[in-house]
């Protein structure tokens, strides 16, 4: 009744090419980003900020760059994290070595970094696919792992191989209280979310989909695989790179190489399984997802006033977590953001029946 | 069939986005509520059980719930003010470390009261945190070695020894076994240690007294968590060293006696640090581990005075937190001398402050301002498990003894007095250790004025 | 013979790598050889994780991310049974238990995922390892725990006349290899000799086939699951009575995927001779190359082990991507 197109009528090409032609998706997602924006700061309690905000921002980020190139050009990765630390180790030397540069720049050319690494780790892609690809980002994985913790440039030849940086001041503005944090990732994830989803809208979006559902026929048609997958493996080691260096700075503080291990190279996976392949808004929610899940299933014993032992508690996460995962690819295998896509189409009809 | 099945996911989904909801209101209200609340001091627990660190992490945790227990129990609190609690699972990872941290941080009527990382790694990410919230962290024998500086570091706290004090005390024993330090010359010395902060910590002191005494120093890393050590004793069997050292934590221990055994090393010639010599490393080597040394922080070995009250008071109550048979081993009496020294801070802090629940702030001075000696540890019944400590503005660690100990095959037995690490050599280190961390972070070190505050 | 060349120059460059240290006098004849015996003893660890990756993957097409959770499951069962029974009925009832599993597996995971895509059912098998490994724990606990066969784990000294100081040989090293020849010579039997086994092999062929004629898909899953629960069994008892049963046991089993890629995979002998591979080239890497590129490039400390297997994978994943035994040629672009 109320989520109609009725009326809204299109003059120019460029008004049907909006992201959002209906106009309550665009007063939806203005009112989000508002509250996002303006109420959050002020209705958000510092637990909520430091414990559930800050790390589904920076994850989000992460399982974006990782959907580009897993969801949307077919790529398996299961080394990803290991970009994330090329992000946050370069920011680290960057802001080290010249720390006359603005933060916003050391962000970029981080990314930048881990793009140039990702795109070197991602051309075994040009001559295997699939699980076969998955043991080459393995070899990534485990590699920069070991780089990491055995060259001592790269953590400033501290002896106990772990990093700590200091705050982040941009143009005056100290980035410290939980807030203020809160509000620089949600700019750097919104505007960066706009370049994913306006990305994938052109034509190498077009070209990553093409060579996702069937890499000969793309190439028949003049789509060069080289061109098609380096990028993507560049586009989405720039994301998560960023995404590690705002871990290490804004998240941790202080990082050992085993921050940026297998386990959440798989976390990251999940997410966008658990949130939808190929899809942006899929990347939200599964971060968000998996960044609560935890905490919940921590939580919920306490309301129920059962005890449990740490330990009972952390192997039932386990095991709830995994039979989460093999019920979500049962039953929706698209994952949380084609459920919302089948909400969307319920709702026009509603209330309706048919 | 479909459809219904994606509806009820659809309703999956809402219950969860109303549970979020929840979430979000939980802890404010709990902390709404705990602000009424009168006498309680909070303290949470950062432990791990699972995990391949579980099986030390376990009795130490338990110890921690077990004196805070009996305490209850026994005495009704700290001179009346009720002890509560929270445990978290950190799996010794440190971004369950960190979000452990901020989950407990505020909980209770006065906040955290101190912090107890469990690890070395969770410990470098909080201490950038601790200073901003104000709320100290206890590092005893771990945790960084320079943190041992209070002027620089005012919220660490490694009490009773950091891994260069370790590292020092079984250089000494070293010297001592050859007749002198100076007949350590040529000889080759390996440190097997776990790849991560923890096990890295004491190469500075290594490499320093390497230099002095002339003996090659090896170090051999094994990657975390360390079940795979095998080409470690091939480099091992082809480089002969004359000892070995071993700096390992949770199933890397175990792992390193049974292949040592495997490779035929001599036990005997091997000398963990104090993380690295208790009950779950040895005891399903058996026989094999025989001879291997340890340190060992504490004084004695065993049943205490304190064990009686607490199993008095909690186990048989049957509120013991972990088996009863735990209860008097290795890194469980390290667990209670850690919850205890934490106790007697508060008490300390109370004499200043008031008998009421304190905040982290005024906890800190409690710490640096310990000053137990023997009888008084007697009285808490510690008698012959810790010998007196007493910390101070600029020295954060109290004590530095330790004495070795070494697996009869069955239990441990200590085989030497007490060592104290040599200031000599370690006061250097630190300053200068320290003054770059102050260097690097713009901090202002304390001056003996701001001791009085 | 061209399109053989990049494999046949990686063989020899490895095979070089192998004899290096020997040649240049870098090591003792007898120390290199206890390093290549401490590599096959390792490879033969890897080799029985991978035995159980490659039933699988021959039988059902997909690929057993759980199957280090199932060595590690099956272990603690061994484990913790044995404290309370005699060696053998704590066998019997945790072969039930595998066998169990084996059909929940298929019923709750398997079936509903039928003819979904190969990083589905990955997935499927991760969340199921994710599962296994806190129920695991749930029952039997978190601590190391024994499992006792009785052979001394004192080192041995052989050879003594051939090599100065002879050679250093463990006699469980040597129950474990013998135990791994018994259970492939077993699989061999069961595969070429009884009607289950022809059946697995014709499934393994082509599913449509089988079924045409008759062979029940189901049950021969449930089998198949069954048996590498088994070799997931003797896996977690050799792996066990080695270095102790504990959680990180699932994590080690992770090196059993670059087994296959070497080996191939869907053959039995490829996992062998490919665990093998890795299990040698990684204690050599790790011994003699390791302190020189330490000294090379100034680093702290070794440790090219970790990555050492899946770069070698990598490797031949480019020269020859079916495996030095595979079958299937797979598309390249």
């Amino acid at each position: 009744m109320f989520y109609r197109e009725n009326g809204q009528f299109k003059a120019t090409y460029r008004a049907d090419e909006q992201m959002l032609p209906i106009l309550q998706d665009r007063v939806f997602m203005f009112a989000v980003v508002a509250f996002a924006f303006l109420a959050m700061p002020f209705l958000a309690t510092d637990y909520l900020f430091l414990s559930i905000l800050i790390p589904f921002l920076i994850l989000t980020l992460a399982a974006i760059g990782l959907n580009l190139l897993v969801g949307y050009c077919g790529q398996i990765s299961i080394g990803h994290a290991a970009f994330m630390g090329v992000g946050a180790y370069a920011a680290y030397n960057l802001v080290l070595r010249l720390p006359q540069l603005n933060f916003l720049v050391v962000l970029v050319l981080a990314g930048l970094i881990a793009a140039a690494v990702g795109m070197l780790f991602g051309i075994p892609s040009l001559r295997i696919k699939g699980l076969y690809l998955a043991v080459a980002t393995l070899a990534a994985q485990f590699f920069i792992d070991w780089m990491f913790a055995r060259v001592k440039w790269f953590t400033n030849y501290a002896s106990s191989g772990s990093v700590s940086t200091v705050p982040i001041e941009l143009f005056g503005w100290k980035v410290q209280s939980p807030s203020d944090k809160y509000l620089f990732l949600l700019a750097v994830l919104v505007v960066f979310t706009l370049v994913a989803k306006n990305l994938v809208r052109g034509h190498l979006g077009r070209a990553w989909m093409a060579t996702r559902d069937m890499d000969v026929a793309a190439e028949v048609i003049g789509i060069r695989p080289v061109y098609a997958k380096l990028t993507a493996f560049g586009v989405s080691s720039f994301y998560c790179g960023m995404a590690g260096a705002l871990y290490g700075f804004v998240y941790l503080g202080s990082w050992e190489p085993a921050a940026f291990n297998l386990t959440l190279s798989l976390k990251l996976l999940f997410m966008i399984i658990i949130g939808g392949m190929g899809s942006i808004l899929g990347a939200y929610f599964g971060a968000a997802f998996i960044t609560v899940l935890p905490i919940l299933l921590n939580q919920i014993p306490l309301w129920l006033g059962l005890s449990l032992s740490t330990a009972t508690a952390s192997h039932l996460e386990s095991m709830i977590f995994g039979a989460l995962i093999v019920a979500f690819l049962i039953l929706e295998p698209h994952g949380l953001a084609k459920l919302w896509s089948i909400g969307k189409e319920k709702l026009r009809l509603w209330p309706f029946p048919h | 069939m479909e459809m219904r099945l994606k509806a009820k996911l659809m309703g999956v989904a809402l219950a969860a986005g109303a549970a979020l909801s929840m979430l979000a209101s939980g802890p404010a209200t709990a902390q709404a509520k705990g602000k009424e609340q009168a006498k309680e001091q909070f303290f949470p627990l950062l432990v791990y059980r699972t995990g391949p660190y579980g099986p030390n992490g376990t009795p130490w945790a338990n110890a921690k719930q077990d004196y805070i227990k009996m305490l209850n129990a026994r005495d009704g609190g700290i001179n009346g003010v009720k002890i509560t609690f929270e445990e978290c699972e950190t799996g010794y990872a440190t971004d369950r470390g960190v979000e452990c941290y901020e989950r407990l941080k505020g909980k209770g009527p006065t906040g955290a009261t101190l912090i107890d990382p469990q690890s070395t790694g969770i410990t470098f990410a909080l201490t950038e945190k601790a200073p901003i919230d104000k709320i100290p962290l206890i590092t005893l024998g771990y945790g960084r070695s320079e943190s041992q500086d209070g002027l620089v570091f005012k919220w660490n706290f490694p009490l009773m020894g950091s891994y260069w004090t370790a590292a020092d005390i079984i250089i000494q024993h070293l010297g001592k076994k050859e007749g002198s330090l100076d007949n350590l010359k040529g000889k080759k010395i390996a440190l097997i240690y776990h790849d991560s902060p923890y096990g890295k910590e004491p190469i500075p002191l290594l490499e320093e007294r390497s230099k002095m005494h002339k003996f090659e120093f090896i170090k051999i890393p094994v990657t975390a968590p360390g079940v795979e050590q095998k080409s470690a004793w091939l480099q091992v069997r082809q480089l002969r060293p004359d000892y070995v050292l071993l700096w390992g934590w949770g199933v890397m221990n175990s792992a390193a006696l049974k292949e040592a055994q495997a490779t035929g090393y001599p036990r005997d010639k091997m000398f963990g640090v104090w993380w690295a010599g208790a009950e779950p490393d040895v005891k399903d080597v058996g026989e094999g581990a025989k001879g291997y040394n340890a340190l060992n922080l504490q004084h004695s070995i065993g049943m205490s005075k304190v064990h009686q009250d607490i199993v008095k008071h909690v186990h048989d109550k049957g509120q013991g937190t972990g088996p009863k048979d735990e209860v008097g081993t290795v890194l469980y009496n390290r667990g209670l001398i850690i919850q205890m020294l934490a106790v007697e801070s508060v008490r300390r802090a109370q004499e200043r402050y008031g008998k009421k629940p304190l905040t982290g702030e005024q906890v800190r001075w409690g710490i640096e301002n310990l000053a137990l000696d023997q009888k008084k540890i007697d009285g808490l019944g510690f008698g012959g498990l810790m010998r007196p400590i007493s910390t101070s503005c600029a020295d954060h660690m109290g004590s530095m003894m330790a004495r070795v100990e070494t697996w009869d095959g069955s239990k441990w037995v200590f085989t030497s007095e007490a060592y104290t690490a040599d200031e000599q050599i370690l006061k250097p280190m630190v300053k200068a250790a320290s003054a770059k961390y102050a260097e690097e972070k713009k901090i202002v070190p304390r001056t003996p004025a701001d001791c009085q505050l | 013979m061209k399109r053989h060349l990049p494999v046949i120059l990686l063989c020899a460059v490895l095979t070089a790598g192998l004899f290096t240290p020997l040649v240049t006098g870098a090591s003792s004849p007898g120390f290199w050889v206890e390093v290549l015996l401490g590599g096959l003893m390792a490879g033969v660890l890897y080799s029985l994780v991978a035995l159980g990756l490659v039933l699988i993957f021959k039988a059902s097409g997909v690929f057993n991310f759980a199957q280090g959770a199932m060595v590690l499951f099956a272990a603690l069962a061994v484990a913790r049974l044995s404290e309370k029974m005699p060696m053998w009925a704590a066998v019997l009832i945790a072969i039930g238990i595998m066998v169990l599993f084996a059909v929940v597996v298929e019923r709750l995971v398997l079936r509903p995922l039928v003819n979904q895509e190969p990083i589905a059912l990955l997935m499927a098998t991760l969340g199921v390892s994710y599962f296994l490994d806190g129920f695991g724990q749930t029952l039997w606990g978190g601590d190391i725990y024994k499992i006792e066969f009785g052979i001394s784990k004192d080192p041995v000294m052989i050879l003594e006349s051939l090599f100065q100081g002879g050679i250093l040989v463990n006699k469980d090293d040597m129950a474990a290899a013998l135990v791994a020849i018994a259970l492939v010579a077993l699989l061999a039997l069961f595969f070429q000799k009884t009607a289950t086994g022809r059946a697995l092999r014709a499934v393994a062929d082509d599913h449509q086939a089988a079924q045409s004629i008759g062979i029940p898909l189901n049950r021969i899953w449930v089998i198949v699951w069954s048996v590498a629960g088994i070799v997931a069994l003797v896996a977690g008892m050799v792996w066990g009575g080695k270095l102790g049963v504990q959680f990180s046991l699932a994590e080690v089993a992770l090196k059993a995927l670059p087994v296959v890629i070497l080996g191939g995979f869907e053959s039995v002998p490829g996992a062998i001779i490919g665990g093998l591979i890795i299990g040698v080239g990684e204690k050599m890497a790790e011994v003699f190359f390791g302190p020189v590129l330490v000294k090379t490039f100034d680093l702290a400390g070794g440790g090219i082990e970790n990555w050492f297997a899946y770069v070698l994978a990598l490797a031949f994943l480019l020269v020859r991507p079916e495996g030095l035994f595979g079958e299937r040629r797979i598309d390249r672009v």
